[in-house]
């Protein structure tokens, strides 16, 4: 069985009961992903074996599902996820300049994360919130309208202390 | 129970959160509280009022007085002066053409008097999560009509008589699909609603889940009585969370109040919806592959025929519709349906919603009649631009779709004129382009998307959009040679000939409508390594007008790659071989003074 730390036995216990909920129902798998990525904030190999075996499906097929949204990550995220909209609208809008200032500030790539885990930026689909163009995401919640490369710094700030 | 003197209804919707609608609620109900009237006013979140221009907002009723922009110290102010005195906050009301207050736009101003509210009709105007609301505003009526007084097939005839089509992009006629459904042999049947917009720059079908979730539950009901399922799916996107939150809670209600369930009003037929939450792929907007995701495999697309009708969920028959045209089912049914004909053309009858962005003065979500201008849409009730730049074209369609420039403006919105343009009318969504924006430019960003969201199975698709990528990146970077439109053209043609989905077949849309409309401007960016629109960085510089600079150092403090040189009051002169073209200095300049050049300079 997998290695894991106090944590992750809290985390998989929690994985567990919700399959449970998916008892004789068909099709559960991405349901299960959604929430084994809430979980444990991405889905490193072991993760995707474990939600496998419970299903009892092949790793393979997982992996095959895994890798086919982009919602799925196989990389660990920053604690702070930026996600900066793409779509049409935010894009005619400046999204571009956006996205290249939350890159320059931070010094990252996107997709990846700051060293000290805090941040990582990541350009998303249409957040349906258009009129507001562009949109930053910041976490869950934290929505951001009509941002101009002159905010980045100013948003970057409000969650540098948090972590 | 005491009387409530007032009802506040504040806008929920993804626009007003975004600009601050929390914080305004907040402080309504801080300001409320002190004055110890938490019992005579009542604060409703509603669902999208569609002006997201001009938000947040609310409408104070009963006078129904209109207020935008909010901010937490707006609403302390209204609820001291409005509701305390009965005096009108002048300051926050919509102001309309040389600044004319209108307390009621509603009636006055052609942005929402010139609207057609069906699928959206609750949207603005109910608590989303009070079924009894919903009820209030002949909610579930259509269900107890179609459940109790008509049998299935009259369901499937008065909608086919309405001429309703598919409002998520294709338009096939909503009562026929309903048909091929009801005739297909099989004991177990399925009723999908497909609410993964995938659309950039399309909101509408979040803002109906997020504003009248009970419309869909009601509507998929009807739509499993008419063709004989048990079971409904909501395949929705991730990205929406509030959708899904508020969707799940009205399935409650509905439980609760007996409209799902068994024997449903006890009419011996029973139904229940399950939601299922999407992961991020545009083709799982495609029926076939839709299914497949619900089925918990890889979002690929399923070889038609067999059609879902005949073969789908589960290898059962299976109906899928679209969250906007399943919102017009239960008026419809209501109503009768030249109710809904009364509206629209001869061959696409009924309203549609559209989602305005872009360049445009009131961008948000409105509901018009089919057959209206896209000139009246845009100018009428879009309101034209904002900065008084000349409006080029429109995108419609999204990625599947194609710009229609401004020649055509009187072009009727249906769905055949449309696709004569070259473009569709797609899910809705209407960006508009000005002289800032570059065609090929816009024709880059959407093969970016679909070259990411093709799934791979079809080769012309999945190599074939890389290719064209590549090409638009080579000509938006100046190295383009006239070849290489033609080899444009003739790719494009062939992604669309012999791909097996939707998304294939349309995917060079964007580009073939372009180089339909625009090839004046692909040629200047091979021939003349020019960019007209002043978009593609490679093709321009920034200079600075040393007569009109004051020296004011605005523009050297602002720019991030410190190429700016100059002394205080005196001109200023921008370092082209350092410069990065990022165009901060232009948006601080306030003389004017800064503009683009392209072809670049050396």
């Amino acid at each position: 069985m997998l290695e894991t730390c106090e944590k992750h036995i809290e985390l998989y216990k929690e994985l567990d009961s919700y399959i449970q909920n998916f008892k004789g129902k068909k099709g559960a798998l991405i349901n299960v992903l959604h929430k084994a990525q809430e979980l444990f904030g991405w889905l490193p190999p072991e993760v995707q074996e474990y939600v496998a075996d419970k299903l009892n499906i092949s790793p393979a097929t997982v992996y095959g599902v895994v890798t086919f949204y982009n919602f799925f990550s196989t990389k660990p995220k920053g604690k702070s996820q930026i996600k900066i909209c793409l779509g049409t609208a935010c894009y005619v809008k400046g999204a571009d300049r956006v996205m290249e200032r939350f890159l320059d500030e931070l010094g990252i790539s996107e997709g990846e994360v700051t060293k000290d885990g805090k941040f990582s930026v990541h350009g998303v689909r249409c957040l349906g919130a258009c009129s507001m163009a562009p949109v930053v995401l910041v976490g869950e919640k934290d929505f951001y309208g009509k941002v101009t490369p002159d905010m980045v710094p100013s948003i970057l700030k409000k969650y540098k202390g948090e972590g | 129970m005491p009387l409530t003197t007032n009802t506040i209804l504040i806008c929920a919707g993804g626009a007003c959160i975004s600009s601050g609608e929390e914080s305004v609620k907040n402080a309504l109900e801080r300001k409320i509280k002190e004055y110890n009237l938490q019992e005579a006013i009542k604060i409703v979140e509603t669902g999208c009022m569609g002006a997201c221009s001009i938000g947040p907002l609310m409408v104070i009723y009963p006078e129904g007085v209109y207020y935008q922009k909010l901010t937490p110290k707006a609403a302390e102010k209204i609820v001291e002066e409005h509701l305390l005195k009965g005096r009108i906050v002048e300051e926050y009301l919509y102001k309309g053409d040389k600044g004319k207050i209108v307390p009621q736009p509603q009636e006055e101003i052609p942005f929402f008097s010139r609207q057609v509210k069906i699928a959206t009709r609750n949207l603005g105007i109910i608590d989303p999560l009070n079924i009894e609301e919903y009820i209030a505003r002949d909610g579930y009526f259509a269900l107890y009509k179609a459940l109790k007084e008509m049998k299935p097939e009259e369901v499937i005839n008065t909608i086919k008589e309405s001429g309703l089509r598919g409002r998520g992009g294709a338009g096939f006629p909503t009562g026929l699909k309903w048909e091929f459904a009801r005739k297909a042999p099989g004991d177990e049947k399925y009723m999908i609603c497909n609410a993964d917009e995938g659309d950039p720059g399309a909101f509408m079908d979040r803002s109906i889940l997020e504003g009248d979730p009970h419309t869909i539950i009601e509507a998929m009901t009807i739509a499993g009585y008419a063709i004989g399922a048990n079971k409904g799916y909501v395949y929705v996107r991730a990205e929406y969370p509030i959708a899904i939150e508020r969707l799940s809670e009205a399935l409650k209600q509905a439980h609760e109040y007996g409209f799902l369930g068994e024997n449903i009003l006890d009419s011996g037929f029973s139904f229940d919806i399950e939601i299922r939450i999407g992961a991020g792929a545009f083709v799982c907007g495609e029926e076939t592959a839709l299914i497949n995701s619900i089925e918990g495999k890889r979002g690929q697309p399923r070889v038609k025929p067999p059609y879902p009708a005949q073969k789908g969920l589960w290898g059962k028959p299976t109906n899928i519709n679209n969250v906007e045209t399943l919102a017009c089912v239960p008026p419809i049914i209501k109503n009768g349906p030249q109710w809904f004909r009364q509206w629209g053309t001869e061959k696409s009858p009924g309203t549609k919603v559209f989602a305005l962005a872009g360049k445009v003065k009131n961008t948000g979500l409105v509901e018009v009649p089919m057959g209206i201008t896209l000139r009246e849409l845009i100018y009428e009730i879009g309101g034209g631009s904002p900065t008084g730049k000349k409006i080029k074209a429109v995108q419609t369609g999204g990625p599947s779709g194609g710009v229609i420039p401004e020649e055509y403006f009187d072009t009727p919105v249906d769905f055949e004129s449309l696709t004569q343009l070259g473009a569709i009318i797609g899910s809705g969504g209407m960006i508009v382009l000005d002289e800032d924006d570059c065609m090929v430019d816009v024709a880059k960003f959407f093969l970016e998307f679909t070259v990411d969201e093709s799934c791979g199975k079809c080769t012309p698709c999945r190599e074939g959009t890389k290719i064209m990528y590549e090409i638009l990146n080579k000509i938006t970077n100046g190295e383009g040679t006239e070849d290489d439109i033609e080899t444009l053209e003739k790719l494009g043609n062939i992604i669309k000939d012999s791909s097996l989905c939707g998304l294939g077949q349309t995917a060079p849309n964007p580009v073939l409508s372009t180089l339909r409309y625009y090839k004046d401007e692909y040629i200047a960016h091979v021939r003349d390594k020019a960019c007209p629109a002043k978009k593609c960085r490679n093709l321009i510089s920034y200079v600075i007008d040393t007569s009109k600079c004051v020296g004011c150092t605005a523009c050297a403090r602002v720019c991030p790659a410190s190429c700016i040189d100059g002394e205080i009051k005196k001109p200023h002169e921008i370092d082209q071989e350092a410069c990065i073209k990022c165009g901060s200095c232009i948006e601080v300049c306030r003389f004017g003074a800064i503009s683009k050049v392209s072809p670049a300079l050396d």
